[in-house]
């Protein structure tokens, strides 16, 4: 209670009112579209689809309609199994890269946090350094040199986003370590590992879910700008980035082809940031305006 | 000041080091051998070597890291595929990204900070709520998708403005203006959200400050009050904000200069990537990053300056 003391009187009603009325129909609806876009990824290969792959330039450009219920692209092919294959890259890889890097960054975070130090300096340091390159500058160079493939998307995109999850965990560990339950595990023998396994990380799991959930929807964009500027997912393989990237050569006569990968892709990115940034302001009154 | 001037300085220097090792080793350590890369893939083994020894790629790493930063300290980056001096073209493409970067900042603050102040005075009002949800909305939009949506209305239907039609300034200010317009836009679209955002939450706690109560009980009038004294003490959080902007825009600049075919760096790197053209990239990458932390080291010093408390470290 004593945060909501801290709040003005336009947030303190505000906080209370989201607690009386629940999470709201907008939260609900974010859930239910992220389950169903992953569940029509994950069944994929089960539901009765058309080839995404499969061209037929007789029926190319077409709008929707009951043969093909999004229509096709520029190349005849299915918009609809393309859209549900591309959220397969696209989810893979918006899920794969965050966890990556919430595995590694948070690692570090509490071990820097907690043992403080050289170890401490060298992390800050380490991240200063990675956060002083434009992000996308970064990923483009890597994927360039690395070459083009989902394995090395995932790798880079991962080691971009070590750094700020680093920084969180690290912070979220310094405000725990000094509190009571630590001092007394100290106190009565618990090893480090103990006391950052059993003490300290339950205690910064939440911030740490908050931020994974709202660097899937920013990994999302991300590797929808390297496959949309042609260095992500490798085709013909769909990604929505390079749906809407082979869209734009039609946007005139058929603006269809860019645009509905797009809704897609901007629904599930805002559905990832509404949750993360509802779960964030529950576990941070402070900052929910 | 100075003493300040002096550490953030200190700090600057290994930061800048630690980059351009960072980018030489992106460049060096990566699969990828350069000699194969400019010859291409039917050169004969004495040429990749007679080049090696020509390039110095024949050195141990640190060697090589030492040549290649002291030509970069000299303002030599090497030249490019096609004989081109990298220096001269980023330098000749420079100008067109800090155009866009400019449209963009001031295009983002000119939406950013009205709304912001208007979502302030009432938190709360339907206005509010829905400014305040079309920003949350608009962050999730990449940058290429709002290009590609403002091109399709204000190029493809309304026939308003140009969607690729670069020119020079100097040759063309009214058609280069009229070329930038969109790409602009595709970017302040992105930058107004975090504005108006933070701006308003941190004019929503100014505005319950004493200071604020008094000014009203002198009978000052609402306007001044809101553009004087509640917006003054956010100066510091905009500056901040910039700062820290900089590295999603040049982000996004990568993309829009590839959409609207204007002639950036942006564009300069995204060629070099397709061309594979190791040189220009590692020189463009080096200087974008070398400008970001700089611009950050820019924004860290007027912080200080706006800030009495830290411009005498006692924050």
């Amino acid at each position: 209670m004593a945060a909501l003391d801290a709040l003005g009187p336009v947030e303190r009603e505000r906080v209370v009112r989201q607690r009386r009325r629940g999470l709201g129909v907008v939260f609900w609806a974010a859930i239910a579209w992220i389950a169903l876009i992953l569940a029509v990824a994950a069944f994929a290969n089960l539901l009765p689809l058309r080839d995404p792959d499969h061209t037929a330039l007789l029926a190319r450009r077409a709008l929707p309609s009951a043969a093909h219920l999004l229509g096709t692209d520029a190349l005849g092919r299915d918009i609809l199994a393309r859209a549900i294959f591309g959220a397969r890259a696209s989810l893979g890889i918006g899920l794969l890269a965050p966890l990556l890097a919430t595995l590694v960054g948070a690692s570090l975070g509490l071990v820097a946090g907690y043992l403080r130090g050289w170890i401490e300096t060298l992390l800050v340091g380490a991240t200063d350094v990675l956060l002083a390159f434009p992000p996308l500058v970064l990923a483009l160079a890597i994927v360039a040199y690395l070459g083009q493939s989902v394995v090395n998307v995932i790798i880079v995109l991962a080691i971009l986003t070590v750094p700020s999850v680093a920084r969180i965990a690290r912070a979220a560990t310094l405000a725990v370590r000094e509190r009571e339950f630590v001092t007394a595990a100290r106190a009565s023998g618990a090893s480090h590992a103990r006391i950052l396994l059993k003490e300290i990380l339950p205690n910064i799991l939440l911030p740490l879910g908050a931020f994974f959930l709202v660097l899937v929807a920013i990994t999302i964009v991300a590797e929808s700008i390297l496959s949309f500027l042609g260095l992500g997912v490798p085709p013909p393989a769909p990604s929505w980035g390079s749906m809407i990237a082979e869209g734009r050569d039609s946007l005139d006569e058929a603006p269809h082809i860019a645009f509905i990968p797009a809704g897609v892709m901007f629904l599930t990115v805002l559905a990832f940031n509404l949750v993360g940034d509802t779960l964030r302001a529950i576990t941070d009154p402070r900052r929910g305006t | 000041m100075p003493g300040l001037i002096g550490r953030r300085l200190l700090y600057l220097v290994p930061v800048i080091l630690a980059v351009t090792v960072l980018t030489f080793l992106i460049a060096n350590l990566l699969p990828g051998d350069l000699a194969i890369a400019i010859l291409g893939d039917q050169a004969t083994p004495e040429s990749v070597a007679a080049l090696h020894q020509k390039l110095g790629l024949d050195l141990p790493l640190w060697q090589q890291y030492l040549h290649w930063l002291g030509g970069v300290v000299t303002g030599d980056f090497g030249r490019s595929r096609n004989n081109e001096v990298v220096l001269h073209a980023i330098a000749s493409r420079l100008p067109v990204s800090l155009e866009l970067l400019v449209f963009a900042e001031v295009g983002g603050l000119l939406v950013g900070v009205p709304l912001a102040i208007l979502c302030a005075v009432r938190p709360g009002s339907l206005f509010d709520r829905t400014v305040s949800a079309v920003a949350f909305g608009s962050l999730s939009v990449p940058p290429f998708m709002l290009a590609i949506l403002l091109i399709f209305l204000f190029a493809l239907r309304l026939h308003l403005l140009p969607a690729t039609a670069y020119v020079p300034f100097a040759e063309d200010p009214v058609g280069n203006l009229r070329a930038m317009v969109l790409p602009g836009a595709t970017l302040a679209l992105l930058e107004w959200p975090t504005i108006m955002r933070v701006l308003r939450s941190d004019m929503i706690t100014t505005l319950q400050e004493d200071y604020i109560a008094m000014a009203r009980a002198k009978g000052l009038s609402s306007r001044r009050i809101l553009l004087v004294h509640a917006l003054k003490p956010s100066s510091l959080t905009l500056v901040t904000l910039i700062g820290l902007n900089v590295g999603r825009l040049i982000g996004g600049a990568v993309v829009t200069e590839s959409i609207f075919a204007l002639p950036g760096i942006g564009r300069l790197l995204v060629e070099s990537i397709y061309s594979r053209d190791l040189v220009v990239l590692e020189g463009g990458v080096l200087v974008v990053a070398v400008g970001y932390v700089l611009v950050n080291f820019v924004v860290d010093l007027l912080y200080a300056a706006l800030d009495p408390r830290i411009r005498h470290g006692r924050a």
